[in-house]
């Protein structure tokens, strides 16, 4: 009969236990999932039945850790994901969260550029950890990139960005991600780059300090290949700072726009 | 004349540039993103643009944080 090991169909006798596998397979596992639960006891295996072998603090081999992404997303989604080179403006609140989102969906390769380093004031929002304080952000979250996927390929380019190294320096990159902080600076990137590459996308986030509602964070298209994602308003203020979960919404819909660029689809509108 | 703003049509006066309308809407020319005519411009071109009749504009204002 027919179970499915680690995504993975495999062909095993009839009358087969879950343990006797185990031993087969990975004697030292401690961790056995059937069917999407831990279990404790031995059992006779079922045709179709889902089993998972953990040994704690083992990272799974690349292929193993690519056939549970294509299990999850199906290989037309996986592959073009995979195969993307995306760029991302700062590693702040907005790039940290991005691209720790890409990481997750499968992105390849990510190009990401911030000249900060982590503050303990960034962690009301930013992707960083206490015992990062100090480091530079682009290495930290690089860092962190790889506890999720250790098989991705991360540019970590400590550096200021200026109209005079954008371009060049995500010259790799078929999209891109403003996540900067400054609003002069997210101006110059929006010109520099649509008018080096108007057939690459950029995706801009303006508007998303504060705790206002939700509901007005948006992704609209704006000109030529320029989305942008935010209420457009809620503008950094005394007494009116960027906080988590606002920061969160307009950064998941930045890596939502990248996945749907990526996929052919439109970013704004749901297809007929 | 008449000029179309992010879709709205207004009014404009000869000899008036980019530069004149940009301060008119009371936008700060640093901190926004200009579309003419479907051509992305710089910053420093604003001022030697004269507006002409049916000019088609997209401003995009960014406002700071991230």
């Amino acid at each position: 009969m027919i179970i499915v090991l680690n995504e993975n169909k495999i062909q095993v006798k009839d009358n087969q236990t879950l343990f006797d596998l185990r031993d087969q397979i990975k004697p030292l596992a401690d961790v056995i999932i059937c069917n999407g639960m831990p279990v404790q006891s031995d059992r006779i295996l079922q045709p179709f039945d889902h089993v998972i072998f953990i040994r704690r603090g083992e990272i799974p081999s690349e292929s193993e850790l690519e056939a549970f992404l294509i299990a999850r997303h199906t290989p037309e989604v996986h592959e073009p994901l995979k195969q993307a080179t995306i760029g991302i403006a700062g590693a702040g609140g907005l790039g940290s969260s991005i691209a720790i989102a890409l990481a997750r969906a499968g992105i390849g390769h990510i190009i990401v550029a911030d000249y900060d380093v982590v503050e303990p004031s960034n962690l009301n929002r930013q992707q960083f950890f206490i015992d990062q304080i100090g480091i530079n952000k682009v290495e930290a979250l690089k860092t962190n990139l790889k506890r999720i996927n250790p098989f991705m390929t991360v540019d970590a380019e400590h550096r200021f960005l200026t109209s005079q190294n954008l371009t060049s320096l995500f010259s790799e990159a078929t999209i891109l991600v403003e996540a900067v902080d400054c609003a002069e600076t997210k101006a110059m990137i929006t010109s520099e780059w649509l008018r080096a590459y108007p057939e690459r996308p950029l995706v801009a986030g303006s508007g998303m300090a504060g705790y206002g509602p939700g509901n007005t964070i948006t992704t609209r298209r704006a000109m030529g290949r320029l989305y942008l994602c935010g209420d457009g308003t809620s503008a950094v203020e005394a007494g009116h700072g960027l906080m988590a979960p606002r920061v969160g919404i307009a950064a998941h819909h930045q890596a939502n726009v990248v996945i749907r660029l990526l996929l052919g689809l439109d970013p704004v509108e749901e297809e007929c | 004349m008449n000029i179309t703003v992010n879709n709205q049509i207004r009014t404009a006066s000869a000899g008036q540039t980019l530069a004149d309308l940009i301060n008119e809407m009371g936008l700060d020319a640093a901190r926004i993103a200009v579309e003419y005519n479907r051509d992305i411009l710089t910053r420093d071109t604003l001022a030697t643009i004269s507006l002409q009749d049916g000019d088609v504009i997209e401003i995009v204002n960014f406002v700071g944080g991230g």
